[in-house]
């Protein structure tokens, strides 16, 4: 690894996106990801790339559309209002079969909501997003270095899958200053695209197209989509478990989150109640195996999210029914504190009595 | 004689638009259909073709060769 | 004997689906007749729309990409800043790029992206049955305006040739007709400068198409070439309206 450097969250993403080989950026200012696209339009001009600022957030998804039928390492990024204006386009990658990164900096909404860190994105992002049967992946970093990290793999995995990837943050982690480290070695070389549109010359022509008005043909698509998943879901699902005191509570949670929940559960312990975390690193596909890992001991799952409750519906499908799961959350743009987590936690345990409560 | 003017009638939808153009009025919809079910334009007297491909140019089909001898 | 017209090699073999007496058809050939004369075929990239010349993508013999609704200009843009060296356009309807494609079409004439647009003007949605266009014209019927366009409901027809030749980024901007042999060779000509404009990196070009639907204006294709010159061709005149070889025309 190289020279460790302070950067914040949204210009830790851009050089990590240029490390990675993106050589295009199509984006839209809105707050709170201002950094990336300003970022972006000084460092790829230096690399020989280029930053378009597009008329509008479905423009711009539509320009990296037509860049990644040319084969462009591309991406874009934006807020949850603009990301619902790229959810045509992002719907219009998954049928292609496009590769493209899309970064959320995700807002508190509805509507236009606020400008304060949310995670209420989340069935947004998990469930496709747009119109039609289709998922991304889509990893949801909780430190600078972990962004840097996901960000750069993020690129590999669309173009490996020609499928759109997504990357959930929000404005803490794009404003969080931190020390991060980019690799030394160059990139490794992008997979070749037979398939790109880049003129026929000494090749039968290559058409790029979600249209399919042949139901039988457009069902063959679907299970051909469905099929692909499924090998992402075999593959690529990512999470941590993180587990120091052996407990039976496992609180779930991503991104900012995930770090105010480890502070929860340090809270927790000297309070005398020992818990864990599962934390998501691909929210989608959901990790339900670390699920099936915990069952023998886990009583009690608490979802902890920066929302009325999303990933929690996720959580229950995982838990199957094993363990009771319970949700705390604050939505807008307020983000939980430990010590209203450690209140729900000890509200779980009085519940769950028998707990290894420590004397 | 070899034909000045060659129609792909299977193409053909009839639209007239060569019809009306022919500065020599020689191009007709057939008495037949063709497998779309339209009447395609043919042409009967070739000699009195001048190639001048006025009707090809204004084929939306693409459905007429012309030939000059 | 010799052959003196025949398919250009760029249009593919394929039937097109398109009513009979359409002139989408004969915009096509135009198309792909300049882009073999200027030899570019193993170097085009084309944009298709959502309309009627969706499916364009199965008439040409060359790459092609189908965009979103509206949305032509802006992947059409991405393809050419990855490939700048690559030639770039788009085939749109009234509908696709005067109303819901509106806002693309200005920014990439207003960045004077170097692609070549082909706007088939028809003032009427042809694919979803006849419904009115941006380009529909005051009084005209329509399934959506069954008692004519009236201009205290649904305002004016756009301009669009006009309207854009206002921009700095455009190199060239044409107005022109098919509905006789005459206007297909002048068709031709602005087709073939506005590829050129492309090539020669002088900005962004649009051919305007005065097209016939013959199906969704109730009236037989002859009689559709004619009130092109007659109803259409006096609310929007033909002419070259931008032109970077004698400045603005």
């Amino acid at each position: 690894m190289g020279e460790k450097m302070l950067m914040k969250g949204n210009e830790a993403i851009g050089e990590a996106a240029i490390k990675a080989g993106c050589r295009f950026f199509f984006g839209y200012p809105i707050t709170p990801q201002n950094e990336l696209p300003e970022y972006m339009s000084r460092r790829l001009p230096e690399v020989g790339g280029v930053f378009l600022q597009a008329e509008s957030e479905v423009a711009a998804i539509n320009m990296v559309y037509g860049a990644s039928c040319a084969g462009g390492r591309v991406m874009t990024s934006s807020s949850s209002p603009g990301i619902s204006l790229k959810q045509e386009g992002i719907s219009y990658l998954a049928g292609s079969e496009l590769p493209a990164v899309i970064v959320n900096i995700v807002r508190g909404g509805p509507g236009l909501g606020g400008i304060q860190p949310a995670q209420s994105d989340y069935f947004q992002a998990t469930r496709g997003g747009g119109h039609g049967d289709y998922r991304t992946l889509v990893y949801a970093p909780s430190t600078i270095q972990e962004m840097v990290d996901l960000v750069m793999m993020a690129f590999d995995k669309a173009d490996a899958y020609r499928n759109p990837v997504l990357v959930l943050g929000d404005g803490i982690l794009g404003q969080m200053m931190e020390p991060v480290e980019f690799p030394d070695e160059p990139p490794p070389e992008p997979l070749a695209k037979p398939w790109a549109t880049t003129g026929a010359e000494g090749r039968p022509p290559n058409i790029i197209s979600s249209i399919i008005l042949d139901p039988e043909l457009l069902d063959k698509h679907n299970w051909h989509l469905m099929e692909k998943y499924e090998q992402i879901r075999k593959k690529e699902t990512r999470w941590e478990i993180y587990d120091p005191y052996e407990a039976e509570i496992f609180l779930v949670a991503y991104g900012t989150m995930a770090r105010v929940a480890r502070a929860a559960i340090e809270a927790a312990h000297s309070r005398g109640i020992d818990c864990g975390l599962v934390r998501p690193i691909t929210l989608w596909p959901f990790p339900e195996r670390a699920f099936d890992e915990l069952a023998d001991r886990a009583r009690a799952y608490l979802s902890v999210e920066m929302s009325t409750g999303q990933m929690v519906d996720d959580v229950k499908i995982a838990a199957a029914g094993r363990a009771p799961v319970y949700f705390y959350g604050r939505a807008g743009g307020v983000v939980p504190s430990p010590a209203e987590i450690v209140k729900k936690i000890e509200l779980i345990f009085e519940e769950i009595k028998g707990g290894s409560k420590r004397a | 004689m070899d034909k000045r003017v060659v129609f792909d009638e299977e193409r053909c939808k009839g639209c007239e638009l060569c019809v009306t153009f022919c500065p020599k009025n020689i191009i007709y919809l057939a008495d037949r259909l063709n497998r779309q079910g339209y009447r395609p334009a043919t042409v009967t007297e070739q000699e009195k073709c001048i190639s001048c491909a006025i009707c090809a140019r204004m084929c939306p089909d693409c459905a007429i060769e012309v030939y000059k001898h | 004997m010799r052959k003196i017209f025949e398919r250009p090699k760029s249009l593919a073999e394929a039937a097109q689906h398109y009513c009979p007496g359409c002139t989408h058809g004969i915009v096509h050939r135009l198309v792909a007749e300049a882009v073999d004369e200027l030899g570019l075929a193993g170097r085009t990239i084309g944009v298709s729309p959502v309309g009627c010349s969706v499916f364009a993508y199965n008439y040409f013999n060359l790459d092609f990409v189908q965009a979103a609704h509206g949305r032509a200009p802006a992947v059409a843009t991405g393809l050419k800043r990855v490939l700048p060296d690559r030639v770039v356009f788009t085939y749109q309807g009234d509908g696709d790029l005067a109303s819901i494609g509106a806002a693309e079409i200005v920014h990439a004439a207003a960045r004077g992206e170097k692609i070549t647009v082909v706007f088939v003007n028809n003032a009427i949605y042809g694919m979803t049955g006849g419904q009115m266009a941006p380009t529909t014209l005051v009084g005209q019927k329509t399934t959506t305006s069954p008692y004519g366009r009236q201009q205290e409901v649904a305002g004016y027809p756009i301009r669009v040739a006009e309207m854009l030749s206002t921009m700095e980024g455009a190199a060239y901007i044409a107005r022109v007709a098919v509905i006789s042999p005459q206007s297909v060779a002048r068709a031709r000509k602005a087709m073939l400068k506005a590829f050129t404009a492309q090539l020669e990196g002088k900005g962004f070009s649009l051919v305007e198409v005065l097209s016939t639907c013959p199906t969704n204006w109730g009236m037989t294709p002859v009689e559709a070439l004619k009130w092109v010159e007659t109803a259409m061709m006096p609310v929007f005149p033909l002419g070259v309206f931008r032109d970077w070889e004698v400045g603005e025309a």
